[in-house]
């Protein structure tokens, strides 16, 4: 009779063990997605300047600031990125260059007349549906980080994290208050 | 807009019990329909067994139950059907046409929107349809997330700015996040195959009824057959009633649950209240979408008044809750989240 109690304990132990273990391998990765999915909207938008820059350059010889601000960012972005830095660093090179997009986005919204000439209203379009995704993935890296470092931290889970290599991640933080700040356009 | 402590928008609906009961209602449906099948074909076929006993020797002797065999497996292969191109069935009955390269700056942007709903939503991005109406209204369908198609109509997408297409585009994520979607394209290809069957079968059953009523009465009147009979009738009778309820009961809660997972997505609740304002407004009846997959919408493409109203009989009737409601609900997470970050 104790023997069979016992081992059934043991069963549902070892059954519960697994389960969250699983779930958290299973967040992990969602982790791990969430962040590739990043890096591949990072990488689409590095991709897009150079682009956007030369379209706008014609139609703008003003705000001449604007658009090297644009393209400094982007090369110390990718710099950063190129040397394996940590989510902090990037977070910190991404959000200049987001600032600095933002800023360019509010100089052509400020001028009707640009939006006029050739293809910028389809080019405003593509900029703020890349920021938007960036944001976006941002948002659900930060989502499933912070699920996965609180569930790791929990009771009963805590005791099968250190055998599912599970470790804090670091979330993606607003680390300048230049994003949540409004542009400021200069006129003239 | 970031989390703020009063809105925790970091902590999902839960997500895995609701996939887990769309899941489960999923295989109820699909094992119930096939029953219901079996029921009319052994049913009848028990009616005409008993009904055809004790008569001449040379007279017809129903022994083999080819009815109950072949109702049966007709309700399997329609309910396989219904599982492997319900999605494209509902599509094709709207009249829906895929975007694969968009035209124009309107379509660039609704495919730049559900894409980036996807990133949000994290899930593989849908197939992307616009429905050639002028009144706007939405809908997603499909079998899982990897299977899964957004549908909006032109009127939508010229009627609402970006943000208010990101809400409603979020809103119909959220239905194929948590699966919704299987239900409700089985539940739409499933209705629709009773409620025809049903029409057709009852108008032959009754007529040849009449006649065969007429004749069997002189010869027996066993009342085990008497009740059978009625029975099986009125179960062909009852059945398009009952699955359109069941359409109904599981339509309306998941509305506001696909409001709050929209909400979660873009952390914008109020331009989802305003989408649906807009949408309200522009009462007229989306024709392309037919009573049949009605359920499926955003908002009631038939503009029905009984949606409107929070009594007992519309909470059985209405396939949608009041948008007064929904769009209360939304504004007191907007407002709330706003208060939080001043």
């Amino acid at each position: 009779m104790g023997t069979i109690l016992l081992l059934v304990l043991l069963a549902v132990l070892v059954f519960w063990g697994v389960a969250a273990y699983n779930g958290l391998i299973a967040l992990k990765n969602q982790v791990e997605n969430a962040w590739k999915q990043i890096d591949v909207q990072l990488k689409r938008r590095h991709d897009l300047i150079p682009n956007l820059v030369n379209t706008v350059k014609g139609a703008m010889n003003f705000e001449r600031q604007t658009l090297e601000a644009v393209v400094e960012a982007r090369n110390k972005a990718i710099a950063v990125e190129s040397s394996g830095a940590s989510v902090r660093a990037t977070a910190e090179a991404e959000t200049q260059l987001t600032g600095a997009l933002h800023r360019l986005l509010a100089v052509v919204e400020a001028y009707p007349q640009l939006k006029a000439t050739g293809n910028i209203g389809q080019l405003q379009e593509e900029l703020t549906t890349t920021e938007n995704k960036i944001a976006f993935a941002r948002q659900l890296y930060n989502d499933v980080a912070a699920q996965y470092n609180t569930k790791q931290k929990q009771i009963p889970t805590v005791f099968v994290a250190g055998f599912a290599g599970a470790a804090p991640v670091e979330l993606w933080e607003i680390t300048d208050e230049a994003e949540r700040a409004v542009p400021k356009v200069e006129l003239g | 807009m970031d989390a703020s402590p009063n809105v925790d928008y970091s902590k999902p609906v839960d997500l895995f019990s609701q996939q887990a009961r769309n899941r489960r209602r999923s295989a109820w449906l699909i094992a119930g329909f096939i029953l219901f099948f079996a029921w009319l074909g052994f049913g009848g076929d028990y009616i005409l067994y008993l009904s055809t006993q004790g008569g001449e020797p040379e007279e017809y002797k129903h022994v083999i139950p080819w009815l109950g065999i072949v109702l049966t497996l007709v309700g399997a292969g329609m309910a396989i059907h219904a599982w492997r191109s319900g999605a494209s069935d509902v599509l094709k009955s709207t009249g829906a046409r895929q975007i694969f390269t968009p035209k124009g700056e309107v379509e660039q942007q609704y495919v730049n929107v559900v894409e980036e709903m996807a990133i949000a939503s994290g899930i593989t991005c849908p197939g992307i349809w616009i429905v050639d109406d002028p009144d706007p209204n939405a809908f997603a369908t499909g079998r899982d997330p990897e299977n899964a198609h957004i549908a909006v109509t032109e009127g939508l997408l010229l009627s609402i700015d970006r943000s208010e297409l990101q809400a409603v585009v979020a809103h119909e994520m959220g239905h194929i996040k948590n699966l919704d979607v299987r239900l409700m394209t089985l539940l739409a290809a499933l209705v629709g195959t009773i409620v025809l069957l049903s029409d057709v079968l009852w108008r032959v059953v009754f007529r040849s009824g009449m006649k065969a009523g007429g004749r069997s009465r002189k010869k027996d009147n066993n009342p085990l057959i008497i009740v059978l009979l009625v029975v099986w009738l009125i179960s062909w009778l009852l059945a398009p009633i009952i699955v359109r309820l069941i359409a109904l009961s599981l339509s309306r809660e998941r509305e506001y649950l696909a409001d709050a997972m929209s909400a979660q997505f873009t952390r914008n609740p109020l331009a989802l209240a305003s989408a649906l304002e807009k949408i309200e407004h522009a009462a007229e009846p989306t024709r392309q979408i037919k009573r049949g997959t009605a359920h499926l919408c955003i908002a009631d493409p038939l503009g029905r008044r009984i949606n409107e109203k929070e009594t007992w009989l519309a909470a059985r009737f209405a396939t949608h809750p009041p948008m007064a409601i929904r769009v209360a609900r939304l504004k007191a997470m907007g407002y709330r989240s706003l208060k939080a970050t001043g």
